[in-house]
């Protein structure tokens, strides 16, 4: 009997007690990463069933880092509210899932967002047969917006700023959005603009749709982990700058191993050539050399995703480098 | 040992020492688990606490008949638009299914056999399909409506489209109050003749129209008054104004969606209730009510029903239950119910999961148990009283 409480007493404090991330992702294989439900250029299937888009690559750069695999991921949905609980359960390693960085999800919810991949802001979609040409004259129209997000609460600011009325209509994913505004059910659909790109790309007709030109916040999306483990928060975090990094520094997928022969010591220590950061993160010395070797630096995988030659069409704009008129800027690796 | 062994044989030391031990493991399993909670949400510094209840809520809730609602009310609000939402649905899901589940469980006795057949083909249709499903069907069915700008519409009073059903809202004026007042004084007036006709028939035999006297009563003679007094209502139109109607009342999809799923779910487990319950009382009763010369729909109304509803009532307070837990399902199409917006909004926007979960399941519990308890003492009146 005393051995067996004893058992049981062990047992359920275990639970409570967790070793390192990065450990437990070693451990186990594999990477468990919290993506959308289908958000074509940032998570979805493609035409072969493999997740593709930049949040994917992100998750699959993590992958790679720890792994040296691309393919050592396994990506697991989640919708806008269940996203939370999903990773403070430790269901999932990391998110990168359009995850704005807020000041009460950083601090109250105990998570830790490491960087930002995509900086977006919240815009409307209309159908151009309105003939509204600005979210002004909105007065008294149906919204269609994703419950549980951060553009929920930024409605709610921007009709009462400008003292217009509005009804909301609560939906779960994007794709009831879409089924909403098509038929009609609301006026207009509202959420971050890259996702109503990514909307408008997936119309019969994408002209008969308007963007309206007023983006009405900031969305900084980047990846998330639980807030406490900061070396596995290092990991993602230097994943991500890595392949800021590379593309700051002109080293592609393509010109990687012709790089590691470069005379820049910045890239001879991002390629592990020079130094020791992949022992300092518990890493293999390649490790940032393998993401740009299978996964490419930011640049590619933002066009391959969601550049300007993808249905998607979304141009650089803020996500140039800070060098090319951009934000995106990451610290010095050394 | 001998001792110890005298001990377990006492069947009554027995009894109380397991059941004992079984409450003892059960309490140190919950503590295990709080303590465990309370651990785990420390470690990964997630606040806890009820302060969120009165923070701003920050989002607008666009169905919420009973409470002007704005997005600088509290969470607590939230909830309160929440609980008014769900007792709304089941409210009227309850009522609405008892009457069509009465109906298609009479029907089935009958002996028409293409009516028959058609409650029958609809009770085991709607019975094997999943509730969730069943919601979704409707409110696409819904959705597909014509758009706001071509409704349907009647005598430019009634617009129905894929935003809901418009109609016009009554305004009520000044000296409305005295027709609530003849209304009120109706309903007494008719209860104790109810009770005077009664206790009459009980004395002399001699029967009085309660039904339709009763009927004059709250009916005729309030609106008589009401035309006496100049008519003091007026109506607010709906009228289409930008995007949307403007004024008027609407019954919103959500709703109806979530009305219709549940009514007609319900009332084919009712209807299966209903049929037992009547085909309970023996032929015998029948027939021997039938030979006093009792007229058809008296037999039904004074022989069959009230015993035929002690085995009714049991399972149907189970399925007002079903009913009311059901419509938790109303986050399917956005209707804004308990779990939509307090348990759902709430709970992502402000992250305290597990404060929001312990209140909606203690809501929950206290409708259920509310229910059960007015179902009691209903399906106690209606025992047998043995004498």
């Amino acid at each position: 009997m005393k051995k067996l409480l004893s058992i049981l007493a062990v047992s359920v404090f275990a639970f409570t007690v967790n070793a390192g991330t990065l450990d437990d992702v070693k451990n186990r294989g594999f990477l468990k990463c919290g993506v959308t439900t289908g958000l074509a250029g940032f998570a979805a299937p493609d035409d072969s069933g493999e997740w593709a888009g930049l949040d994917a690559d992100m998750c699959r750069a993590v992958a790679v880092a720890v792994f040296g695999d691309r393919s050592k991921v396994e990506f697991i949905t989640t919708t806008g509210k269940s996203r939370f609980p999903t990773l403070a359960s430790g269901e999932v390693d990391m998110l990168a899932r359009n995850t704005t960085w807020t000041i009460s999800r950083d601090v109250n919810l105990g998570f830790e967002f490491v960087g930002v991949n995509f900086y977006d802001g919240q815009g409307f979609m209309i159908p151009s047969s309105l003939g509204v040409s600005s979210a002004t004259e909105l007065d008294g129209a149906t919204v269609c917006i994703q419950t549980g997000t951060t553009t929920e609460l930024n409605l709610a600011d921007f009709f009462r700023l400008n003292g217009i009325s509005y009804e909301a209509l609560p939906i779960e994913t994007n794709d009831e959005g879409k089924e909403n505004l098509f038929a009609g059910r609301c006026d207009v659909y509202t959420t971050d603009a890259s996702g109503l790109s990514s909307t408008r790309a997936a119309a019969a007709d994408p002209s008969k749709w308007l963007v309206l030109p007023e983006i009405i916040s900031k969305e900084p999306l980047g990846p998330l982990v639980r807030h406490g483990d900061h070396q596995w928060g290092d990991v993602v975090r230097w994943s991500l700058n890595a392949m800021i990094i590379a593309e700051e520094l002109g080293v592609s997928s393509e010109n990687v191993d012709a790089s590691k022969s470069s005379n820049v010591p910045e890239i001879l220590r991002l390629l592990g050539v020079e130094g020791s950061y992949g022992e300092m993160l518990e890493l293999a010395p390649d490790w940032a050399y393998q993401i740009i070797k299978q996964i490419g630096n930011y640049s590619e995988s933002y066009e391959a995703n969601v550049g300007p030659d993808t249905p998607l069409e979304i141009a650089r704009g803020l996500n140039a480098l800070w060098t090319q008129g951009g934000i995106l800027y990451a610290p010095p690796f050394r | 040992m001998r001792s110890n062994l005298n001990f377990f044989s006492d069947e009554k030391f027995r009894s109380i020492f397991f059941q004992t031990l079984v409450i003892g493991l059960f309490a140190l399993g919950i503590f295990f688990i709080v303590q465990t909670t309370g651990y785990n949400l420390e470690k990964r510094n997630i606040a806890t606490g009820w302060r969120f209840l009165s923070d701003p809520a920050g989002f607008d809730i666009s169905f919420s008949p009973f409470i002007d609602f704005k997005s600088t009310d509290t969470h607590l609000d939230v909830y309160f638009v929440g609980v008014l939402n769900t007792l709304l649905v089941s409210f009227c899901g309850c009522i609405a299914a008892t009457i069509l589940g009465f109906l298609v469980g009479i029907i089935r006795l009958s002996s028409n056999w293409l009516l028959v057949r058609v409650a029958y083909i609809y009770v085991e249709f709607t019975r094997n399909v999943p509730l969730l499903l069943q919601i979704i069907l409707w409110y696409s069915i819904l959705i597909q409506l014509p758009r706001v700008k071509q409704s349907l519409e009647f005598a430019d009073t009634f617009f129905i489209s894929n935003r809901g059903i418009y109609s016009p809202r009554p305004i009520f004026e000044s000296g409305f109050s005295y027709i609530f007042i003849a209304i009120i004084l109706a309903l007494i007036s008719s209860f104790l003749l109810r009770r005077w006709a009664k206790k009459r028939q009980d004395e002399t035999g001699k029967q009085f129209p309660v039904l339709s006297s009763a009927f004059g009563l709250i009916i005729i003679a309030p609106l008589l008054l009401f035309f006496i007094i100049g008519s003091p209502m007026s109506f607010d139109y709906p009228a289409l104004k930008g995007f949307n109607f403007k004024g008027g009342m609407v019954i919103r999809p959500e709703f109806i969606a979530m009305f219709l799923a549940l009514t007609i779910y319900t009332a084919a487990f009712i209807s299966e209730t209903v049929r037992s319950g009547i085909l309970s009382v023996t032929k015998g009763q029948r027939e021997a009510s039938a030979s006093l010369g009792l007229k058809k729909s008296w037999i039904m109304r004074l022989i069959i029903i009230p015993q035929a509803l002690r085995v009714i009532v049991p399972p149907l307070t189970s399925q007002y239950l079903n009913l009311t837990k059901n419509s938790s399902l109303g986050i399917a199409v956005g209707y804004a119910d308990l779990v939509h917006g307090f348990g759902g909004i709430s709970l992502n926007q402000t992250g305290q999961a597990i404060e929001c979960m312990v209140i909606v399941m203690a809501t929950y519990l206290t409708i259920s148990l509310t229910i059960s308890v007015f179902m009691n003492i209903y399906n106690r009146s209606i025992q047998f009283k043995e004498k």
